[in-house]
C-alpha cells in the first residue's frame, strides 16, 4: 500500500460540552476514492469542514504527504490541495461554465481577463475529465442539468490542480443515469492521482465507486473496510451500530 | 501535455466538431453566430431587446402624432433631457447588479448639488474646489450606506429608503425652506447647454470606432494566442457598420442647425440664432459608460460584482471578499451619482430644496425598463442607458403632445411593470426562479 496523502490521526471536536468526533483516524490514498459513510450526526460532516479548515479539530494530528500540518482556515486547505465540493453546489447561475470555473482566481493579462486563456484550460481540463456531456464551456450555469452542475463543480476543483477532492453527497439529487455519469467521473478523477473522499448516503454508489470504506459511528471511526473485502450487510451492521470491528483503526 | 492521450476518447459529435476543444460557442458562421442569438433570446436571455423595440416603437408612435418630435431641435433635447436619467440609472446598476436597490441615489445627486451650489454661491468657494467637495460628499454618503448595507447587515431598501428620507432634509436645512439658488458659473451650465464645435461630433464618433475596434481585435488575439476560436471576423465588421451608420445619423443631425430661424423686419433679417453639434454631456456619458461596462466585463471587480449578485455564498466559498465588494458597489453608486446631479443642474440652471426627490423611481426603472434584473447577477450599464432613453421619450412624447403630466406617470409606471414582468418570467424561463434566496 502506497503512502497516504492525507492521514487524520486521534482527532477531536466538541461544540462545548456535546463531542461530536471522539478519536477519529482516517487515511486517504492517490488514485483511490475512500467512501465516508455513517448515519446522520455521526460526525461526517464535522470531520469534513475540519480537513477544510473551516472548523478547525480541538486535537489530533493532520499529517499530508507524511508530514504534520496545520488545518486552521480554508486557505490552508487550499494551499496544501484539498477541495471540498459541497452538496449545495457553490456555482454561480447567472455567469458560464469557465467563469465559474475561474471564479475567484480569474487569469488577466494587464489587469483584464485573459479569456482565451481560461477558455482553453476550462476546456482542457473537462476533456482530462472525459466530460461529453457539456456542449459548450460558454453555456450559463442556470442551463446546465444537475449531473452537469455537479460535474463543473469536479471540473473546478482539478482545474486548482488538488490533490484532495472531498464530495460532500454528490449523487444525492440525480437521476439514474447521471448518477452514473457522476460516479465515472469520481472515477476518472482517482485515475488521475487525486485521493477522493466521497461521503454518501447511498450504499450502492458507494460500492459502485470506492476501493475503501470507512464507517463513522457517534464519532468513532469503528470500520476501516476494503470494498472488495466486505459485504452490505456488514456495511449496514457498522452504519446502525449492530456490528462492531472491536479496535477501531 | 497529457491531452494527446485522450484525443483518442473523444468519439461522436465532439470529435467531428473540433480536433481537441470543448465548444464555446464562438464557432461558425455569420448566421450560425445569428441562430445561437435567437435561441438565447427564446431561452429567456433577452438582455436590451425589449427596450430598443420600445424606443423604436414609441418613436416611430410620437413622430406620427407630432410633427415637433422628429425634428433636429427634439433630438438634441432629448439628449439633454435623458442624460440626467441615464447617468443615475448607469449608477445604479452597480448596485442593481448585486441583488440589492439605492432609493436614496437621486436624493444623494440632489443633495451634493445643494451643497455644492451653497458653497459657490453663498460662501464664494472657488467652483472646482466645490465640485470636488460634492464628490466627497458622494462618496461619504455611498460609504455609509455601504457600511450600513455591507457590514451591519440591514436590507438596503430599509437603509436607503431612510437615507432618502433624512437627505432631503438635509437639503432643506442646506437651502432653507422655499430656496432657490441659480447656477451662474458657464462650465458647468455648458455641459448641457453648449455644443461641441461640428468637427467634434465627427471626431468623438472615429474614437468611438476605434476603440471599438481595437478591443475587439486585441480580445481576438488573445483568444487567438490560447488557441481557442474566434468569431468570424464579420461579426466585428458588422458591429463596426451598425456603429459607424447610427453613430453618423445622430451625428449629422446633431449637426445640423436647429436655432431660431431669424425673423425679417424691414427687409433685414432680424434675431434669429445657430444652434448646432452634438451637446458636450454625450461624450461626458459615453465616457462613463465605455470605463463602467470596460469594469463590469473585463475586471475582477466587475466579475465579482456579476457573481454576488447570482450567488453569494459561492461567491464566499471562492474566496471573494463580498463585503468589501457590496461596501465599494454602493460607494460607486453614490459617486456616479452625482454626476447625474451635475448634469441636471446643468440643464435646469436653478437648485433647490426638492432636487433629485423625484429622479429616485426613475433611475430604478430606467436600468429595470432597460433589462437590468431586480433579482440581480444579469444586466449591463447600456441597459440602463436605453432604458432611460425608452423613459426619457415617454416623457418627452407625452410633452409635445400636450397631454396632463399625469398621462406622464401613468405611462412610465405601467412600462416599469411591464418590464419587471418581463424581467421576471425571462427569469423563469432562464431557468431561475422567482423567489430570491
Amino acid at each position: 500500500m502506497s503512502v497516504p496523502i492525507i492521514e487524520l490521526t486521534d482527532v477531536v471536536k466538541s461544540f462545548g460540552p456535546v463531542s461530536v468526533l471522539k478519536g477519529v483516524s482516517l487515511r486517504a490514498y492517490p488514485g483511490k476514492v475512500t467512501a465516508l459513510v455513517g448515519d446522520n450526526g455521526a460526525g461526517k460532516s464535522t470531520l469534513i469542514k475540519g480537513l477544510a479548515g473551516v472548523q478547525p479539530y480541538d486535537s489530533g494530528s493532520v499529517r499530508f504527504d507524511g508530514e504534520e500540518v496545520s488545518l486552521h482556515s480554508p486557505r490552508d486547505a487550499s494551499r496544501l490541495g484539498v477541495e471540498v465540493v459541497y452538496q449545495d453546489l457553490a456555482l454561480c447561475d447567472n455567469l458560464d461554465i469557465v467563469q465559474n470555473m475561474f471564479l475567484g482566481r480569474e487569469e488577466t493579462r494587464l489587469g483584464t481577463f485573459d479569456e482565451g486563456r481560461m477558455e482553453r484550460e476550462a476546456s482542457d481540463t473537462l476533456r482530462s475529465l472525459s466530460v461529453r456531456t457539456v456542449k459548450s464551456v460558454r453555456q450559463k450555469v442556470s442551463s446546465l442539468s444537475g449531473g452537469q452542475r455537479q460535474t463543473v463543480a469536479i471540473a473546478r476543483a482539478v482545474l486548482k490542480k488538488a490533490r484532495v477532492v472531498i464530495l460532500d453527497e454528490p449523487t444525492a439529487a440525480l437521476g439514474v443515469a447521471q448518477t452514473e455519469q457522476v460516479l465515472a467521473l469520481v472515477r476518472r478523477l482517482a485515475d488521475q492521482g487525486v485521493a477522493v473522499i466521497i461521503i454518501s448516503h447511498n450504499l450502492a454508489d458507494v460500492f459502485a465507486v470506492a476501493d475503501h470504506i470507512s464507517v463513522l459511528y457517534l464519532g468513532q471511526m469503528v470500520a476501516d473496510l476494503e470494498t472488495r473485502a466486505t459485504t452490505r450487510d456488514d456495511v449496514v451492521g457498522y452504519i446502525t451500530g449492530t456490528k462492531t470491528m472491536g479496535v477501531s483503526a | 501535455m497529457s491531452t494527446t492521450q485522450e484525443r483518442g476518447d473523444l468519439t461522436g459529435d465532439l470529435a467531428t466538431t473540433s480536433v481537441d476543444l470543448i465548444g464555446s460557442g464562438q464557432e461558425g458562421g455569420i448566421l450560425d453566430q445569428v441562430g445561437a442569438w435567437w435561441q438565447r433570446v427564446r431561452a429567456g436571455d433577452m438582455g436590451a431587446l425589449p427596450a430598443v423595440g420600445g424606443f423604436v416603437v414609441l418613436s416611430v408612435l410620437f413622430s406620427l402624432l407630432s410633427p415637433f418630435f422628429f425634428t433636429e431641435r427634439n433630438f438634441a433635447n432629448l439628449m439633454t433631457q435623458a442624460a440626467t436619467l441615464v447617468m443615475l440609472g448607469m449608477a445604479l446598476v452597480f448596485v442593481i447588479l448585486l441583488g440589492e436597490i439605492d432609493l436614496s441615489a437621486g436624493v444623494t445627486a440632489g443633495v451634493t448639488m445643494c451643497i455644492f451650489i451653497v458653497l459657490v454661491n453663498v460662501q464664494g468657494v472657488n467652483w472646482i474646489v466645490a465640485l470636488a467637495v460634492a464628490f466627497l460628499i458622494g462618496i461619504a454618503i455611498g460609504t455609509f450606506i455601504g457600511f450600513f448595507v455591507a457590514r451591519v447587515g440591514i436590507p438596503s431598501f430599509v437603509v436607503t429608503l431612510g437615507l432618502f428620507l433624512g437627505l432631503q432634509g438635509l437639503e432643506l436645512i442646506v437651502i432653507g425652506s422655499g430656496g432657490l439658488y441659480r447656477v451662474q458659473i458657464p462650465e458647468i451650465l455648458a455641459i448641457q447647454n453648449s455644443n461641441l464645435p461640428t468637427w467634434g461630433g465627427w471626431v468623438m464618433l472615429v474614437v468611438v470606432l476605434l476603440v471599438s475596434g481595437v478591443t475587439s481585435f486585441v480580445d481576438r488575439r488573445r483568444r487567438s494566442a490560447a488557441g481557442v476560436p474566434n468569431r468570424t471576423i464579420a461579426l466585428v465588421w458588422a458591429k463596426l457598420a451598425v456603429f459607424a451608420v447610427l453613430g453618423g445619423l445622430a451625428v449629422f443631425l446633431l449637426n445640423r442647425n436647429r436655432g431660431q430661424a431669424p425673423t425679417i423686419l424691414n427687409g433685414q433679417e432680424v434675431g434669429g440664432n445657430i444652434v448646432e453639434g452634438v451637446p458636450i454631456v454625450v461624450p461626458f456619458v459615453l465616457v462613463i459608460l465605455w470605463v463602467g461596462t470596460f469594469v463590469l466585463d473585463r475586471t475582477k471587480y466587475g466579475r465579482y460584482i456579476y457573481a454576488i449578485g447570482g450567488n453569494p455564498e459561492a461567491a464566499r466559498r471562492s474566496g471573494i471578499k463580498v463585503v468589501t465588494i457590496r461596501w465599494t458597489a454602493f460607494i460607486v453608486c453614490s459617486f456616479l451619482a452625482v454626476f447625474a446631479g451635475l448634469f441636471s443642474i446643468s440643464k435646469v440652471g436653478s437648485v433647490d430644496a426638492a432636487a433629485g426627490r423625484d429622479l429616485v423611481l426613475s433611475g430604478v426603472a430606467a436600468a429595470v425598463v432597460g433589462g437590468v434584473s431586480l433579482f440581480g447577477g444579469r444586466g449591463r450599464l447600456i441597459h440602463a442607458a436605453i432604458g432611460a432613453l425608452v423613459i426619457a421619450v415617454i416623457t418627452n412624447g407625452l410633452g409635445l403632445l400636450n397631454l396632463p403630466a399625469g398621462v406622464n406617470y401613468l405611462v412610465t409606471g405601467g412600462v416599469l411593470v411591464l418590464a419587471a414582468t418581463v424581467d421576471a418570467v425571462s427569469r423563469v424561463r432562464a431557468g431561475g426562479t422567482i423567489l430570491r434566496t
